[in-house]
């Protein structure tokens, strides 16, 4: 079964505000109880895009200019707190392919790199040039490129970015979903497994 | 040169190395719950995968359990939930420790409660305090459904290595100060992403002086710090927990002990970063806001975004005091409380209660006060009862719930409701966090939440009791 080669991402942007959005914040814990991860789309940001009567609020996902916008750009330390797949398989299914941010938390940056979603860090100027100019035109094209490990935009704005190593080659080479090579060295685990002594 | 107990761990359980560059490491025991395992068997299904050892991996339900009549849910979702683990472990053959079992409870305490939790082991879970058992010397991360997944069918899963940060904490605590007030102090100093890309090791002679359960307090916040994982290495106190306990194999327990205490960091071990703290600087320590680095001692003042350094510390100062609604630059004792939760993977253990029912007793909860206590197992609400701290909780005005993880995260009955404010002793405090999505969060230790359920605002717990 071969992988997609994730090597460009491109579309249009919206940028949500804050720093340090939690996977609370992304895929409140009430929509978790539920056994397949189909149709939690609906539930991305849920929370900050309703009052708590239902109303939709003035948040950015919220704004007609912004829909369908497919690369989420975000502050400092998104993804924090819990390690739920929820919250990448929300923004998957809202429609995201790819997050651009000034740092992500761990797990769910590699929780996204699973799902083919690359997360890419700017540096805090660029993450506001980039939000400056999607804000003031929602329709330009933004092109992420893994290669080069730059972002383009069509209104000319070119921003360095960086992600781990392993994870712009998983996503690039076509092995974000590392199953089948786990699998594959089913000898190297059996080894390990008798030369820990634990696992019997 | 010498190692640090996370270069052992990490060597010992490293398979290979896969070819985008990370490591494939072996995970000794693998834990599982009703929210993130479900999809991952799906996926096993469909893929037409068996798992590698079934006798690796352990099964509870906590997240969605109800705490009152426990294995009645009223929700059907929920019930959905505890029907499908039961089927996946049936079908893959993993033990399941239920309802009926007596021995159900927060995935966390129940690991080692049983002696699953072992030094020198790799551990996963699909859960964010997966930590929590580095108070073993185990090497323990949460992990995403898809490596659930990995694991189930692998036992193994792609894993980057850690740079390790030594947090020292010397001298003497204060009366009245709590393991949770020193992983508050923690995070507030190093901050909510301080700790990314490293495992925390917490050393030094509080750590020491530690039982394991408060070690399990400290270890659980890791990820609030932003680390991936913490522990502490292990000593005669870890030995000593884990003697007899059921998943101990006690053949030789002479040699499997001097095992567990060999993955220790060697005093010449070479750190990423060393980090220095003094006990004494330590005071019970609350949250203000939406972050669990948003913490002052009792006696400080809410921050003021007039003294923020950064316009981004005033943004994001604005931001949480526009959410809890409290005023800027007061003190943040006096702050008046709607509910009190006492449990949690944090404080869910039974020197938790031990410590606040010592407290509470002769006390009562303020009028207007919603107080419930949680244990975090049917192992530890049993022994309260046994020792009658259930009493000491309702003659105070508490509820005396069954286990689970309840209002830490809200995803059974268990909720606040509107804006209301909770003095919670468990780890996150993020907007909507209790089950409302404008519900206000003060973390603190369990005595602290008792010193506030009875005086019906966030109090300084050593005004009202003599720790001396």
């Amino acid at each position: 079964m071969a992988l997609e080669k994730v090597k460009q991402v491109s579309g249009r942007g919206v940028f949500v505000p804050g720093a340090d959005i939690d996977t609370d914040r992304i895929i409140p814990a009430r929509f978790m109880k539920c056994v397949t991860f189909d149709g939690l789309g609906e539930f991305a940001f849920y929370d900050v895009r309703f009052d708590a009567e239902g109303n939709l609020t003035n948040h950015p996902l919220n704004e007609v200019r912004f829909a369908g916008a497919n690369i989420l750009i975000a502050g400092m330390n998104f993804g924090c707190g819990s390690s739920r797949e929820h919250a990448p398989q929300s923004l998957r299914k809202y429609g995201f392919d790819a997050v651009v941010a000034e740092s992500f938390a761990e797990i769910f940056n590699g929780n996204c790199t699973t799902l083919a979603m690359p997360c890419v860090v700017a540096s805090a100027a660029d993450v506001a040039a980039l939000r400056a100019a999607v804000e003031a035109d929602p329709q330009i094209q933004i092109t992420i490129d893994l290669e080069t490990q730059k972002v383009t935009t069509s209104t000319g704005h070119i921003i360095s970015i960086t992600l781990p190593e392993s994870a712009r080659d998983a996503l690039t080479a076509g092995r974000w979903d590392p199953i089948q090579e786990l699998i594959d060295n089913n000898a190297q685990i059996e080894e390990r497994a008798k030369a820990l002594g634990y696992v019997a | 040169m010498g190692k640090s107990l996370f270069q052992k761990v990490w060597d010992s359980h490293t398979v290979g190395t896969l070819a985008d560059g990370r490591k494939q490491l072996f995970i000794g025991t693998h834990l599982i719950h009703e929210v993130t395992s479900p999809q991952a068997f799906g996926m096993l299904r469909d893929l037409g995968l068996a798992v590698k050892y079934p006798s690796r991996t352990f099964a509870t339900v906590d997240h969605i359990v109800p705490t009152i009549n426990q294995d009645a849910p009223q929700d059907p979702l929920a019930a959905e939930m505890m029907q499908a683990l039961q089927k996946n472990c049936d079908d893959f053959g993993v033990t399941y420790f239920d309802l009926r079992s007596g021995k159900q409870g927060i995935v966390h305490v129940v690991g080692p409660e049983q002696g699953i939790t072992q030094p020198g082991t790799t551990i996963a879970c699909g859960d964010s305090h997966t930590a929590t058992h580095g108070a073993f010397g185990a090497i323990a991360f949460g992990i995403g459904t898809t490596q659930v997944r990995d694991v189930l069918a692998t036992q193994t899963m792609a894993l980057e290595p850690l740079k390790v940060r030594r947090i020292e904490v010397n001298g003497n605590l204060p009366p009245g100060v709590y393991a949770k007030d020193v992983i508050l102090h923690i995070i507030r100093l190093l901050g909510a992403k301080g700790g990314i890309g490293f495992a925390y090791e917490y050393a030094g002679d509080v750590f020491d002086r530690m039982s394991m359960e408060e070690r399990m307090t400290v270890c659980n916040m890791s990820i609030e710090g932003g680390a991936r994982c913490g522990y502490v290495n292990p000593d005669a106190k870890t030995v000593a927990y884990l003697n007899g306990r059921p998943y101990v194999d006690m053949s030789d327990f002479a040699a499997t002990a001097t095992r567990w205490l060999s993955f220790a960091s060697d005093t010449d071990a070479v750190y990423d970063d060393i980090v220095k703290i003094a006990a004494e600087d330590i005071e019970p320590t609350v949250t203000w806001g939406i972050s669990p680095d948003h913490g002052v001692a009792i006696s400080e003042l809410i921050p003021d975004p007039a003294n923020a350094t950064s316009e981004i510390d005033k943004q994001s100062i604005d931001e949480a005091l526009a959410y809890m609604k409290l005023p800027a630059g007061t003190p943040i004792k006096g702050v008046k409380i709607d509910v009190a939760f006492l449990g949690s993977c944090t404080n869910g253990r039974l020197s938790d209660f031990r410590e606040a029912a010592k407290y509470l007793k002769g006390h009562k909860v303020a009028a207007g006060v919603h107080a419930i206590a949680v244990p975090g197992s049917q192992i530890v609400a049993i022994q309260c009862e046994k020792e009658g701290l259930d009493q000491v909780f309702r003659d105070a005005g508490f509820e005396w719930r069954a286990a689970g993880c309840s209002m830490c995260l809200a995803m059974n009955p268990d909720k606040l409701i509107g804006d209301q404010l909770c003095a919670s002793s468990s780890n996150r405090n993020f907007k909507g966090r209790q089950g409302s999505s404008t519900g206000r969060t003060v973390l603190m230790s369990p005595v602290m939440v008792v010193a506030a359920a009875i005086k019906g605002h966030i109090a300084d717990a050593r005004e009202l009791f003599d720790f001396a």
